[in-house]
């Protein structure tokens, strides 16, 4: 059989069957312009915003709103450069980091098992679904009583409060995603021989990252508000703990500090998924200038 | 090197076959046989059950009534014997070309060695050597049909079924395709089912063309000379425009 038949034909019609055109790309020095802009725009946004705070609370302001009882930008400095040379404020955070894995990190685990055996298995959605909509609409922070009722210690209540706020968002965003599957890959690796385990792993599996990690995304978002809320109730130590305990001992430079910590950890765990998440679905097609 | 050898094509027979998706059949009392080998092209306007037709002969739809036999089995599900082209390529997207076309590979557990020289050799034959490591979504449409003949035929079914795959493609693109498809199908001995909605392909392609309409079989018409883009063929075309 003649093998050359299409490679002679693609250079005949070169251009019949050419890969399409990427859009018209900027150029690079353009590109660089325009990142360097954005990243302007968004450092002004935040040195704007720790001006007006600073002219609010330099200037005893009340409006209405009291800014005259919230400290200065350079009181909550010294704070920090104060509270950054202590161990203290490394094992709170260290803490707060620990409880957030292991509650989010079971949630993960446990909330796409459970999305794609529910989307996939009627039998399974028929006994689970029932209950998984029965306890959705509580809110985590609502079980603190039961967590602390049901483990022995503080620190495994905690974890169950953050594994119980992300897991519904990863398990929702889960099952979505794999009811969403278009038929036709499935339909593909069938002919091609693949029985459902194949399935699962060619098709399911990689098809439904871009939701699973719309679920881990916003998971992690409720999981931060809730072990904050968490160890504010019953903690000893962690992030949350220091903030509350800060309040009550009048200490209002420390309590904004552990707002910055918490808004910190938070965008930084936020970040760390977004970027696992952009490189796990590199196949996607994205807009131009379409950046994280 | 080729570890799948081709293996002698798959002979249907269609023994009072009805499918429908639910409702009322879109098929009703399908007699057929397809000979091993052949180039059986089905011909129908839309919602004639051209690819009803085909979804079942894979597997992929239960009959309503009457049996599909493969070699004198019962198709009761789909198989490695019984590839699909479809017209809307199927590639997973996230996979690249090479790994694309070793999927079926994959699926064996041939040896990645054997998996990557094989796939290799048929995205040369299908003339995309040097994507291998390109996305799908990178590709136009008619080299993602080849990307999918190739990954089709590289597990050397024993059954191509061929959904409208040209069927989003421009004229040009389409004639380059079928140029290729016939240069690939005269190294296979694998039986193919080919739908299209398109009289001339269907002439060019097939060694007999199945019309479809009413529900039914409405004829089934030799090619005197298949596969052979010059040969007169005004009659033959003028009788399938009047069944249809």
């Amino acid at each position: 059989m003649s093998t050359d038949t299409a490679p002679t034909e693609a250079r005949r019609h070169p251009r019949l069957d050419a890969a399409p055109r990427p859009p018209s790309a900027p150029r690079p020095s353009a590109n660089g312009r325009k990142a360097k802009g954005s990243w302007a725009i968004k450092l002004g946004s935040l040195l704007a915003a720790a001006g007006l705070w600073q002219l609010l609370t330099a200037t005893d302001t009340r409006l209405w709103l009291r800014f005259d009882r919230l400290p200065t930008l350079d009181e909550i400095g010294g704070e920090f450069a104060r509270q950054l040379g202590t161990s203290t404020y490394y094992l709170d955070l260290l803490q707060s980091l620990i409880r957030i894995v292991t509650g989010f990190g079971l949630a993960a685990v446990v909330g796409v098992t459970v999305g794609v055996l529910v989307a996939r298995s009627r039998r399974t959605g028929d006994v689970l679904l029932p209950l998984l909509e029965a306890v959705r609409p509580i809110p985590a922070i609502a079980l603190v009583p039961i967590a602390i009722l049901l483990f022995p210690s503080d620190e495994q209540g905690i974890a169950f409060i953050t594994f119980a706020a992300a897991f519904f968002p990863i398990v929702v965003s889960t099952r979505h995603a794999v009811r969403a599957l278009p038929t036709l890959w499935e339909d593909a690796v069938r002919t091609l021989g693949g029985g459902r385990r194949h399935v699962l792993w060619h098709v399911v599996l990689p098809g439904t990252l871009p939701g699973v990690f719309g679920g881990l995304s916003v998971g992690m978002g409720v999981a931060w508000i809730c072990v904050i809320a968490a160890e504010m109730i019953s903690g000893e130590f962690g992030v949350g703990y220091r903030t509350w305990s800060s309040y009550t001992l009048v200490d209002y430079p420390a309590v904004i500090v552990g707002m910055v910590t918490i808004g910190a950890l938070g965008w930084l765990t936020s970040a760390a998924i977004e970027l696992v998440g952009r490189r796990a679905t590199r196949w996607l097609p994205r807009a131009e200038g379409n950046l994280a | 090197m080729t570890t799948l050898t081709a293996q002698a094509g798959l002979g249907f027979t269609l023994d009072g076959l009805s499918l429908g998706y639910g409702g009322g059949p879109v098929l009703r009392e399908v007699d057929l046989e397809v000979i091993p080998g052949e180039v059986l092209v089905v011909v129908g306007s839309s919602g004639s059950g051209k690819s009803t037709l085909l979804r079942a002969l894979a597997g992929l739809l239960p009959p309503y009534t009457g049996r599909i036999l493969a070699d004198g089995v019962e198709v009761a599900d789909t198989s490695r014997d019984r590839a699909m082209i479809f017209q809307d390529d199927g590639l997973l997207p996230w996979r690249t070309i090479r790994r694309n076309v070793e999927l079926p590979l994959e699926i064996r557990k041939v040896p990645r060695g054997e998996r990557r020289t094989t796939a290799d050799t048929w995205i040369a034959r299908v003339g995309l050597a040097g994507s291998e490591r390109r996305l799908p979504r990178e590709l136009s449409g008619g080299m993602r049909q080849r990307v999918q003949l190739a990954r089709s035929l590289v597990g050397a079914p024993r059954a191509v079924l061929m959904d409208e795959p040209f069927g989003a493609l421009d004229a040009q693109t389409r004639a380059e395709m079928q140029r290729l498809l016939l240069g690939v199908l005269r190294d296979t001995r694998a039986t193919v089912i080919f739908v299209t909605h398109d009289v001339d392909e269907a002439l060019l392609l097939g060694d007999r063309v199945v019309v479809l309409g009413n529900g039914g079989v409405r004829s089934v018409i030799d090619v005197p000379v298949p596969r052979e883009p010059g040969a007169a063929r005004d009659e033959l075309r003028a009788r399938i425009l009047e069944e249809l």
